[in-house]
């Protein structure tokens, strides 16, 4: 590049821009610290909570069985074929981020996502060790000293202990909690846990304590998929920029200022067109993302409402109004600088867009569990043989075999009866029966939470059509019954009548 | 169009972000230049680190005739192979216990029959689908091994036996044979009485009604063919005869494929596998044309005769 080129003057690549979040206490502080604790719970609780559910599967309320391909969770079981449930939660998750999206902005992203709470955490460790916004400054400004050197490693040992334990507790999701933790600290626990513990360890210190608001702006895709989702009437953490214009702070406000005593609590007159902003920038200060509201909506802005908690407190300090920054849409942001009242915010909230996306987010939780109370939970498939498709017997008649497979998905065995019907003195037996004295079922003993596969034949006249549907069902002989239908095909030889060679 | 043609401005300082833009613009829409995070560079630089590691560590330089091999030494094929010992290691107990158990006691362990089933599957893919075809139902000349017809018996020792010596197996001593006579081309029968000894197998196969000609030939079948099939056609399978009364045919039951067989006689051969595979293979490929459906029981007496040495294990 020509060194005439203003572009060569500037570094392709530049660090990351300190950001020292300053505390601050309020009641979307108190908001962000009760959804830390809940969502930290639930991580942290959730594999330990035991579900009795009998002697033959695990009693691990939520366990995520991947060598056995089974999902438990509380008293629903999912099988592989029944992804489908997992695919509907997905899409389910999805429609309600839109939901909340759409009502409240960026809700998500400033109190529930698992990088803004780690982060949170790892905020208020660095600050319990180094001190708040300004001290931690001074500390990075200051030269290397045992002091410094002590405080580094302090913060950055239980960073790492906070990813252990991080990575630590995801693994308990995918196997018995109590005998991995004794396997953990017995040192023998198999070695997918343990690189499973170290990646997660890895990403959550890199992500939570090194990386911070740069995962957001840079590599996380849901801030720019919410940028096409919000609407001028999403609620958005918006400064008031009309109310807060021309900002001024210090010597030239005192000026302008001056014959107002505030004292007497009364507003200054508008005598000049000082607006509320005294430019404190106390938003700036605690913003996490490092970012300034004011100067309007931004990738940056994760809306988790620390600026409001700062900026209501100055403003109540210098008797302004509160909520010069606040939750606000573009909508509302119109109608109150034309001096109108905008309406309340629950009204916001009922529009068409986020009814029909709570309508279909409720749609589809309900046929879901529409399904999961009415799904079978023995059911079977049939596979006929192909070669040969039929077979004749020295009487003459025709026999076909099949191949069942019989899905027990209760977590007990089950003796079950197959039967077969459509086929006109149609016998079935089984791989160990045989066809003398056999009838139209065979009883099975299936063994729990597995699914069994027999070899089942069944012979009939060879008169008949030359294919045949037929019907295999299979059903409980227990209390709780229950069982499947499915059909398959009966083959005879083409034109049977036609003896060979006539 | 002539403002589009216009010189780009160059690249500027843009004021509210600071940032130089690239200098180029399409229809008044300018570029910022805005620097890469360094921590991109610097993961930019750890993939390189890690490339030329692996590069080093696992094949991955094409050459002429291979690759470079890699410091580890891993190759898919030894991956192959260390799976392949893995399930070695893993049949050989079964194996084990197939070997020392009579073939007659199969039934009485499930789970080793089933082993010996799937075992069987495989190996006959690779021994008798040649002859038997890939679902064992076989062809003109070869049987089907699906149905209930056996020449030789159907019990899994029958079985194990055909396996081992085959059926008119040249050099083997205790291979199954049975020879019938030629009876056209050795002239032993006449072609008319031929053809009254098919019409007559016509009948007791059901195929056809009673007619004179079957009730000529019934007396010819007592004379020249009962000492073998049997008076009412049903075979004999000391001798190897089959049954001529059921659905099953060999070669095919209708006239003409009858009296190719009368005049000529049949007389197929099936390899003595003894000699070419080890006991437990022909135990598994017994025990799964076994379970193919068409499988007798045991004799009652082999497995009295087998009794005590299930006592002596």
């Amino acid at each position: 590049m020509n060194s005439a080129d203003p572009a060569s003057d500037q570094n392709f690549f530049v660090a990351r821009r300190s950001v020292f979040p300053k505390a601050v206490d309020g009641p979307f502080r108190r908001f962000k610290w009760l959804v830390m604790a809940v969502t930290l719970a639930i991580y942290y609780i959730t594999p330990w909570l035991r579900w009795d559910r009998g002697p033959y599967a695990p009693d691990q309320a939520v366990l995520i069985d991947m060598a056995n391909r089974r999902f438990y969770m509380f008293q629903i079981e999912i099988w592989p074929h029944e992804f489908y449930y997992v695919a509907g939660m997905l899409v389910m998750a999805g429609i309600g981020l839109f939901l909340v999206t759409s009502a409240v902005g960026r809700a998500w992203c400033g109190y529930a996502c698992p990088q803004t709470v780690w982060t949170d955490l790892f905020v208020h460790v660095e600050r319990a060790i180094d001190g708040d916004r300004n001290a931690q400054m001074k500390l990075q400004a200051a030269p290397w000293s045992a002091g410094k050197i002590a405080r580094r490693v302090t913060k950055h040992g239980i960073w790492l202990a906070i990813a252990v334990l991080t990575g630590g507790a995801w693994i308990f999701y995918f196997a018995d909690a109590p005998t991995l933790a004794g396997q953990l600290f017995s040192g023998t626990a198999p070695g997918v846990a343990l690189a499973t513990i170290f990646v997660l360890t890895l990403t959550t210190y890199i992500f939570g304590g090194l990386m911070r608001e740069q995962v957001c702006i840079y590599m996380c895709p849901w801030p720019r998929i919410q940028s096409a989702m919000l609407d001028e009437k999403s609620l958005m953490v918006t400064y008031k920029g009309w109310r807060g214009e021309p900002r001024s702070r210090g010597l030239k406000r005192q000026a302008v200022d001056a014959p107002v005593a505030y004292a007497d609590m009364t507003p200054p007159p508008a005598l000049v067109p000082t607006g509320d902003c005294i430019d404190c920038n106390a938003c700036v200060a605690v913003c996490p993302t490092g970012i300034d509201i004011r100067e309007g909506p931004q990738i940056g802005c994760i809306t988790c409402g620390l600026c409001i908690d700062a900026c209501d407190k100055v403003m109540a300090q210098v008797h302004r109004p509160a909520k010069l920054i606040g939750y606000t849409s573009v909508a509302d942001t119109q109608i109150a600088m034309a001096g109108g009242t905008p309406p309340s915010p629950l009204k916001r909230l009922m529009r068409p867009r986020t009814l029909a996306y709570g309508l279909i987010w409720g749609g589809i939780g309900l046929a879901m569990l529409f399904s999961l109370g009415t799904r079978t939970r023995l059911d079977l498939s049939v596979q006929p043989d192909r070669n040969p498709q039929w077979v004749r017997l020295a009487d003459g008649d025709i026999r076909n075999a099949y191949t069942v497979k019989l899905r027990n998905m209760e977590s007990r065995p089950r003796t079950v009866e197959v039967a077969i019907a459509g086929i006109e003195g149609g016998k079935l037996w089984s791989e160990t029966g045989n066809r003398d004295g056999a009838g139209t079922t065979v009883k099975l003993v299936l063994a729990p939470d597995q699914v069994a596969e027999a070899r089942l034949f069944v012979a009939a006249s060879a008169n008949g059509p030359e294919h045949a549907d037929i019907d295999f069902s299979v059903r409980g002989l227990d209390v709780e019954a229950g069982g499947a239908t499915t059909g398959s095909r009966f083959e005879r030889p083409d034109d049977d009548n036609d003896k060979e060679g006539e | 169009m002539a403002d589009d043609l216009k010189p780009a401005p160059g690249p500027r300082v843009d004021a509210p972000t600071g940032t130089s833009t690239v200098g180029h613009q399409w229809d008044g829409i300018e570029e910022l230049d805005t620097p890469m995070p360094r921590w991109w560079l610097l993961t930019f630089y750890a993939c390189i680190v890690f490339a030329i590691g692996y590069a080093i560590a696992y094949p991955a330089i094409p050459l002429a005739n291979s690759a470079t091999k890699g410091l580890l030494g891993w190759s898919s094929q030894g991956d192959l192979a260390t799976e392949l010992a893995g399930e070695a290691a893993r049949q050989a107990p079964i194996k084990l216990a197939l070997a020392q158990l009579p073939i007659e006691q199969l039934p009485g362990n499930p789970q080793l029959l089933r082993a010996a089933e799937r075992g069987g599957k495989s190996a006959f893919k690779v021994h008798c689908v040649q002859c038997h075809g890939a679902g064992a139902a076989g062809s003109k000349g070869y049987p089907n091994l699906n149905d209930d017809d056996w020449i030789w018996g159907g019990d899994l020792g029958a079985l194990q036996t055909t396996l081992i010596n085959g059926i008119r197996h040249p050099g083997n001593d205790e291979t199954r044979v049975s020879q019938m006579p030629a009876f056209g081309r050795d002239e032993i029968l006449q072609k008319n009485e031929i053809s009254d000894v098919v019409s007559h197998v016509r009948v007791i196969s059901g195929q056809d009604k009673p007619s004179a000609a079957a009730t000529r030939g019934a007396a010819l079948f007592e004379a020249n063919c009962a000492v073998c099939h049997g008076a009412a056609g049903k075979g004999n399978r000391e001798l190897g005869a089959p049954n001529l009364s059921d659905a099953i045919w060999l070669y095919g039951g209708d006239r003409a494929t009858l009296t190719t067989t009368i005049v000529n006689a049949r007389g197929g051969v099936m390899p003595a596998w003894g000699a070419r595979l080890d006991p437990v293979t022909i135990k598994m490929l017994a025990a799964y044309v076994h379970s193919l459906g068409g499988g007798e029981a045991n004799p009652v007496v082999a497995i009295a005769a087998a009794e005590p040495e299930v006592t002596s294990q």
